[in-house]
């Protein structure tokens, strides 16, 4: 648990209004590991997220990343201390090339951002770098179109690729996958299943589908209408009957 | 894997090629229109040696500084500010209040405009802090009822700003007419091109080479890894913060440049016209006329702040005098005359704004460089 790359939520709790979309939800991650979130929709899943990545504040509970209480920090002092997030919604720079929005987020790593009489081009390592994670995604080719001119597949690739290029002790996705087709997502699934082969790094992964990742689960977390209800190894989980219950019955339509 | 990796390398750069190449003719035709801009300007004593030019040539400059440090913000960063011109005033104040307390001497300049400059930084900062993790709009009507308490300001508290009169100075003797800056054999100033080499063009040259120096500055920090990060969060400031930067620390940090930057304009302004008032430094109709010209030029281009400004301000200069030539030459025609009428000058400009926006939705810089474009 000294890890500094472990991530843990005490008693995470966040309300709108009377409605508590996360509730007391505690649970720890850590390196080398590989558990995937799931749940039926508006299980607090994506929220849960926020709250991690700082997108949102939480109305009771904390937030601990190693020993590192990190519940006050904004999203870019999380993402300076090593969180990063791929988001389920694309939530790219629409005009900016795919070339630069892989750079700004090596460039956000390098710390580089605050440099104002240096010429961007003069940072060749951070271009190496960028081009190196484009690579990686098979997103070289169209490097130097606008991210807006991708198609979904591709723009899903691109959050991938900028994840990647943040290089954190925590990985957080949510529904790499999304939207993709058939032969599209087994891509990501790859490069999720490399990342992992570093065993100093924690992944954190929200999906549906779940005979997607099972192969790549090392456990699984189950939340429903905002709570932690499920919590151990796949085999285990998915054979509860609550699990079963809840997935099947209102999870259907995730079949297709 | 090294194989692969320059391989690839080599696709993407033949793939920027082939980005650039649809944009070329009017890349060039941007460039074409700068390089003759700033030549025109770097020899404008000479070329246009009336007063009248060299007083149109001098605001061109001034307020390409002016508008470009205008378009750090709006179309750079996506910051709607109306407080650009309190900047501009602030500067020129400084400088004009020094130049009225201590005489004409460059100390003046220095020590009033520095303080302009400090003051403009620290009202930056504080408006900036306070109020730029709000929404747009809300940002938009501080800096707007900023702006209307400096014009407030300026105007009563009239022992040190003249009030709506405004403050006249003398300026350093270097840049008086009367200064000879060589001398021939006669003692009489030595000509150049006809042009007597005098205090005058002393002063042309320290506002153009000023001017020159803050735009290049620019051109660099939009260039730079901070003018990267300005984009970004224009574009998506959530992720811009979701990717480790803090959106807070870069919106006030080129704020504070774009007000500093504005502030120094005002010195030149200041200097140059020997004349500070509300109406030449700090009034909203300025405030317009910025905003107009980085439109016309395109927003987030910086060598749209030069167009722009140049099409606007001959525009403002020129266009009476144009149709006062027409409605002579048409004066037997029915109807041609009276529409030709040098009074009615604003109807056109805002037809050939209408039109301007209409052809070239991005402004002209925009649209040539094929940034954004028609939706």
């Amino acid at each position: 648990m000294s890890n500094s790359a472990s991530i843990r939520t005490d008693n995470l709790t966040i309300r709108f209004g009377g409605h508590a979309a996360v509730n007391n939800v505690t649970c720890a991650f850590c390196p080398g590991e590989l558990t995937v979130i799931v749940g039926p929709n508006g299980a607090g899943k994506t929220t849960w997220f926020n709250l991690v990545s700082g997108q949102l504040r939480p109305s009771e509970g904390r937030i601990f990343l190693g020993e590192r209480d990190i519940t006050a920090l904004s999203p870019s002092q999380r993402a300076r201390a090593g969180i990063g997030r791929a988001f389920q919604l694309t939530n790219l720079f629409p005009k900016l090339s795919v070339f630069e929005n892989v750079r700004l987020a090596v460039q956000g790593r390098a710390r580089q951002g605050h440099r104002m009489f240096v010429r961007t081009r003069a940072l060749t390592g951070l271009a190496d770098k960028a081009m190196h994670y484009l690579e990686e995604t098979n997103l070289v080719p169209v490097a130097d179109l606008p991210a807006s001119a991708l198609p979904h597949g591709d723009q899903r690739k691109l959050e991938v690729a900028m994840l990647l290029a943040m290089e954190p002790d925590i990985f957080m996705f949510d529904e790499p996958t999304a939207g993709m087709s058939v032969d599209e997502a087994p891509v990501i699934l790859d490069l999720i299943a490399r990342i992992k082969q570093d065993t100093s790094r924690t992944i954190l992964l929200v999906e549906h589908k779940m005979d997607v990742v099972r192969a790549l689960a090392d456990r699984i977390v189950v939340l429903h209408n905002g709570e932690l209800i499920a919590d151990g190894a796949p085999g285990d989980v998915m054979a509860m009957e609550l699990v079963r219950d809840i997935y099947l019955g209102t999870g259907t339509e995730e079949v297709a | 894997m090294t194989m692969s990796q320059s391989n690839s390398a080599l696709a993407s750069k033949s793939g920027r090629d082939r980005v650039n190449a649809s944009g070329w003719s009017g890349r060039a035709l941007v460039y074409a229109a700068v390089g003759i801009i700033a030549l025109a300007l770097a020899l404008a004593p000479f070329l246009f040696p009336d007063i009248r030019s060299q007083e149109v040539a001098a605001r061109i400059c001034v307020f390409i500084v002016l508008v470009a440090s205008y378009d750090l913000l709006i179309g750079y960063t996506g910051i709607v500010s109306f407080a650009h011109t309190m900047f501009f005033g602030m500067g020129a104040y400084g400088t004009a209040i020094a130049l009225k307390a201590m005489g004409p001497g460059f100390e003046a300049i220095l020590l009033g405009g520095g303080a302009g400059i400090v003051a403009a930084l620290v009202l930056a900062l504080l408006i900036g802090l306070l109020s730029l993790r709000v929404k747009a709009i809300f940002f938009a009507m501080v800096t707007l009822s900023a702006a209307s308490v400096m014009m407030v300001l300026a105007s009563q508290l009239s022992d040190f700003t003249g009030g709506e009169d405004g403050i006249t100075y003398s300026i350093p003797r270097l840049f008086s007419p009367a200064t000879e800056l060589l001398t021939d054999a006669e003692g009489r100033a030595m000509r150049l091109f006809g042009v007597p080499l005098n205090g005058k063009i002393a002063l042309y040259y320290f506002v153009f080479v000023s001017a020159l120096l803050l735009f290049l500055a620019m051109m660099r920090i939009v260039a730079s890894p901070l003018g990267s990060v300005l984009q970004a969060i224009r574009e998506n400031e959530l992720r811009a913060e979701a990717i480790g930067y803090r959106v807070v620390f870069y919106r006030t940090t080129i704020f504070c440049i774009a007000a500093g930057i504005a502030a120094t304009a005002g010195i030149l302004r200041a200097v140059w016209l020997k004349y500070t008032g509300p109406d030449v430094v700090l009034s909203f109709d300025i405030m317009i006329d910025i905003l107009l010209m980085v439109v016309i030029g395109g927003m987030g281009t910086m060598l749209g702040a030069v167009i722009g400004v140049v099409l606007m301000t001959l525009a403002q200069y020129y266009l009476k005098d144009l149709m006062a030539l027409g409605a002579e030459a048409t004066a037997n025609l029915p109807l041609v005359p009276d529409l030709l009428n040098p009074e009615r000058w604003l109807l056109w400009l805002g037809l050939g704004f209408i039109l301007l926006v209409y052809f070239f939705p991005s402004g002209i810089v925009g649209t040539l460089l094929g940034k954004g474009g028609r939706k």
